[in-house]
């Protein structure tokens, strides 16, 4: 349900690099801690972005794993579960390496062919 | 027509990020130290205020920052202590705001007598997902977890119980009525954030609730938290 808001702040972020342009693609890197449903957020900014110059905009998502590391045996892993203990040491110290990106990456904007020209 | 990237690099969030320092500063200026208060709807939040103010803090002078989607419900209840209290309603936009963001804080920080007060409390808009997800420009964040929710709660919203410095685990007063395993919770809140503190409390009957209250005073104190 958090997508709402977040794809409110996409937005923001988009917009203000956009420069008044037209975006038609907005990159975006988003970590798995974040439990961003993708098709919810993407249901949203289409709705958001209404009026915009982000309106019709596609958004291009690239998902990141959760991995985190044991602070004392260094072992490293794959989190499906929030369980932040060790399945090795069962240490509770875990690091997290990836996972936490809400990141927008890159937007993709038109130009004016020739600006000479009006 | 031609298309060009931009590249943009930035946490979506950094706005927000940017306005929580700026709260954050003016609340550092007046010395006045904040907590974050969230929770599910309906978890004892401003039960757990009234508990607290019933008895008072000392000297410690507080004052609260109300957040709703609508109406001052909560801030009524609490205007009986004689502690300042600041309504901030999060409607007007697509069916009310579900959290408070660093610009709504900031907003109505022109209301909330900052010179008069050590420490503000931030009781958030009832809500496990989104509150976790917006800094207002706290020092603390903590919640209110009820045992009517159900153990897995942990599980289910890791990123708020991650978020938050300590749980406090309301209601348990019912415990004789319910089929609840205190200890599976606890046990849930150390799996997604072992460095939580967790503290037990009634703010119906007042049981544990004078471990909020050493919890608020510490973290009002200044000095303490700088060491």
């Amino acid at each position: 349900m958090h997508e709402l808001s977040l794809s409110s702040a996409v937005l923001d972020t988009a917009v203000r690099h956009a420069d008044g342009k037209k975006v038609k693609l907005v990159e975006l890197t988003i970590g798995a801690l974040r439990q961003v449903v993708s098709s919810s957020l993407e249901f949203y900014f289409e709705i958001v972005s209404r009026g915009t110059v982000c309106e019709g905009a596609r958004l291009d998502l690239n998902l990141v794993e959760a991995r985190v590391r044991c602070g004392a045996c260094e072992t490293s892993w794959t989190l499906d579960d929030p369980i932040f203990r060790c399945p090795s040491c069962e240490d509770s110290e875990v690091e997290v390496l990836t996972g936490n990106e809400f990141f927008v990456e890159s937007i993709d904007v038109e130009e004016e062919a020739c600006t000479a020209q009006r | 027509m031609h298309r060009t990237k931009v590249r943009v690099a930035e946490d979506a969030l950094d706005a927000n990020t940017t306005i929580a320092q700026a709260n954050r500063a003016d609340f550092d200026r007046e010395a006045v130290r904040v907590v974050n208060l969230m929770s599910a709807p309906g978890a004892g939040k401003t039960t757990l205020l009234e508990a607290i103010f019933r008895e008072g803090l000392g000297e410690l002078r507080a004052g609260v920052l109300e957040g709703d989607v609508q109406g001052s419900l909560d801030a009524d209840r609490l205007s009986h202590f004689h502690v300042p209290v600041t309504q901030i309603n999060t409607d007007g936009s697509f069916g009310g705001e579900c959290h408070l963001d660093a610009n709504m804080v900031r907003s109505a920080l022109g209301e909330v007598p900052l010179d008069e007060i050590d420490l503000l409390i931030i009781e958030n808009v009832g809500n496990l997902v989104c509150p976790a997800e917006f800094r207002v420009g706290e020092d603390a964040k903590a919640m209110v977890c009820s045992v009517t929710e159900g153990e897995d709660k942990p599980l289910k919203y890791p990123l708020m119980f991650r978020t938050c410095g300590l749980v406090v685990v309301n209601k348990i007063d019912l415990l004789p009525h319910l089929d609840y395993d205190i200890g599976k919770l606890r046990e849930n809140i150390r799996s997604v954030n072992p460095d939580a503190e967790i503290m037990e409390v009634s703010a119906r009957t007042g049981e544990g609730v004078e471990d909020f209250r050493d919890w608020l005073v510490r973290a009002a104190d200044r000095e303490a938290a700088l060491a």
